[in-house]
């Protein structure tokens, strides 16, 4: 029944996935919090830009992005990120376009988490002294973060999932695996759509429960 | 936590029938076939398959539909005793022409669909009524591809999920470098400000878009490898695929199947090649 599938590197297939997602969650984790610094900061000029960056980019359908940086980054502009064919290029630049999209999440999800620190303890921190990125950085956002574990495992889970969006600039991933197959083997359709399925199951699943135990560990007691 | 073991239980059940429903829905599809079949050629209308984004082929414009596959379906259904206002036309994107054919949203398809063993396992074809062969879409001004066998070092766009360009790099350019996109939209962007130096699919394809945009690009015409376009139709339904080859038939006789080619495709250069024979007989 599932004999066709000897033919194709689904495995492989996923591995790009996990690989795109591996390094675009790492890549939002930061850009998100610079992004939330940002967004609270005194600074109005600063304040301004992440608000307006924010808007910008999470109202943005994924799809667009992506082919954008493929059409307009690389394409037009001609930048390359340092990839020599095709395949790196199209993965470096999903990685960006992922990078850019789901920062803006993980910007408004670790804002609510600052929402959650009191404001007592900002007040205490600066009566001691310290300058804001001191406050930000050794008082409300450690805080924040262990607030919002549960919250940034979702945007990780959709991040995951939004990785196949990289199929429309042609990254070798599971979404291009399933149109190729599809294509191919029309016969096995259901057969196709429910192996890839399984895939992002297995993918998702574990992340969720894992994160969901590790948000219950280090949540803040108030 | 008991509750959430209950929940879990659930969430289990659920997924477990979806499961079975998915595979049960298969199973029916295949015994369906023979009793929707009988339906496809009576009536007044006719419900037809075409691609709405393929320009030369099958695209949707603002008085309605044109191109060379959406005149092979116009003549079909003539031929069947249907005028031109009775026909509606729906969109079969590559990857749903099997399941539509299977649910009877269509009654038949004329949509760049090659005849292939895989297929044929869910469908039954008619024809075919056109013999395509890959090639490759250069810039007006480009000399130095001429064929497959020159395209080492080059950079080539393709669809995802197409086989056309997977087959250059097995079996002439190892050395290719390959850019898939989701459309050929994106691919002639691509061609146009030099991103990739040729465009591989279908020939009637490529002189589709060269057509569209006169003077820019032209096709190489070094064809290789066959693709048999056929009519898709409803499993085992045998009447319907001998109206329709009998209806390709006398369109390539009377000269309109030339004609068709010779108005959608000929703007791009492209001569109409020798009428295909009939293979497709025995609907099983």
């Amino acid at each position: 029944m599932f004999d066709f599938l000897s033919e194709y590197d689904v495995l492989g297939a996923f591995w790009t996935n996990v690989q795109l997602t591996v390094y675009s969650a790492i890549g939002s984790l930061i850009w998100g919090t610079i992004l939330a610094g940002m967004r609270v900061s005194p600074v109005p000029v600063m304040r301004a830009f992440s608000t307006a960056y924010i808007n910008v980019f999470r109202n943005t359908p994924l799809t667009v992005l992506i082919v954008a940086t493929s059409l307009g980054l690389n394409s037009t502009l001609g930048v390359t990120l340092g990839g020599e064919d095709f395949d790196q290029m199209g993965f470096r630049l999903a990685v960006l376009g992922f990078i850019v999209y789901t920062s803006t999440f993980v910007c408004e999800s670790l804002r609510a988490g600052i929402n959650t620190v009191p404001v007592g303890q900002a007040e205490a921190a600066r009566a001691l002294g310290l300058g804001f990125s001191q406050v930000l950085g050794i008082v409300v956002l450690p805080q924040a973060f262990r607030s919002v574990v549960a919250p940034l495992a979702s945007v990780l889970i959709a991040l995951t999932k939004n990785t196949t969006v990289a199929a429309a600039i042609g990254v070798d991933e599971a979404a291009l695996l399933m149109d190729e197959m599809i294509e191919i083997e029309s016969q096995a359709l259901f057969l196709i759509t429910l192996v890839i399925a399984f895939g992002f199951v297995v993918l998702t699943l574990p992340t969720g429960l894992l994160l969901g135990w590790v948000a219950k560990k280090v949540a803040v007691k108030r | 936590m008991r509750f959430s073991r209950v929940l879990r239980a659930g969430a289990l059940v659920a997924a477990t029938s979806l499961a079975l429903a998915a595979c049960g829905g298969g199973g029916d599809d295949e015994g369906g076939n023979g009793g929707g079949g009988g339906e496809g050629g009576s009536g007044d209308s006719l419900t037809i398959g075409i691609k709405f984004d393929q320009p030369g082929l099958g695209q949707q414009t603002p008085d309605g539909y044109e191109g060379f596959d959406v005149d092979v379906a116009t003549y079909i259904a003539k031929e069947m005793g249907v005028s031109e206002d009775s026909i509606e036309w729906k969109e079969t994107p590559s990857a749903e022409r099997e399941n539509m054919i299977d649910n009877g949203d269509v009654d038949f398809i004329v949509a760049t669909y090659s005849i292939t063993d895989e297929r044929k396992e869910r469908v039954s074809f008619a024809g075919p009524y056109y013999i395509a062969h890959q090639d490759l879409l250069v810039r007006q001004d480009d000399s130095a591809i001429t064929g497959p066998d020159s395209l080492n070092g080059k950079k080539l766009c393709s669809v995802s999920g197409s086989t056309s360009a997977q087959r250059v790099k097995d079996e002439y350019a190892q050395q290719v470098d390959l850019l898939e996109y989701g459309g050929y939209s994106e691919c002639l962007t691509a061609l146009e400000n030099g991103q990739v130096d040729a465009i591989t699919t279908d020939d009637v394809i490529l002189a589709g878009l060269a057509a569209a945009n006169p003077g820019k690009f032209k096709v190489v015409g070094e064809g290789f490898s066959d693709e048999n376009y056929g009519v898709g139709i409803p499993k085992g339904d045998a009447e319907l695929q001998t109206q329709i080859n009998d209806a390709i038939t006398k369109m390539f006789e009377d000269g309109a199947w030339k004609a068709a080619i010779d108005k959608h495709l000929g703007p791009a250069g492209f001569e109409a090649p020798e009428p295909p024979e009939i293979t497709e007989t025995s609907a099983s």
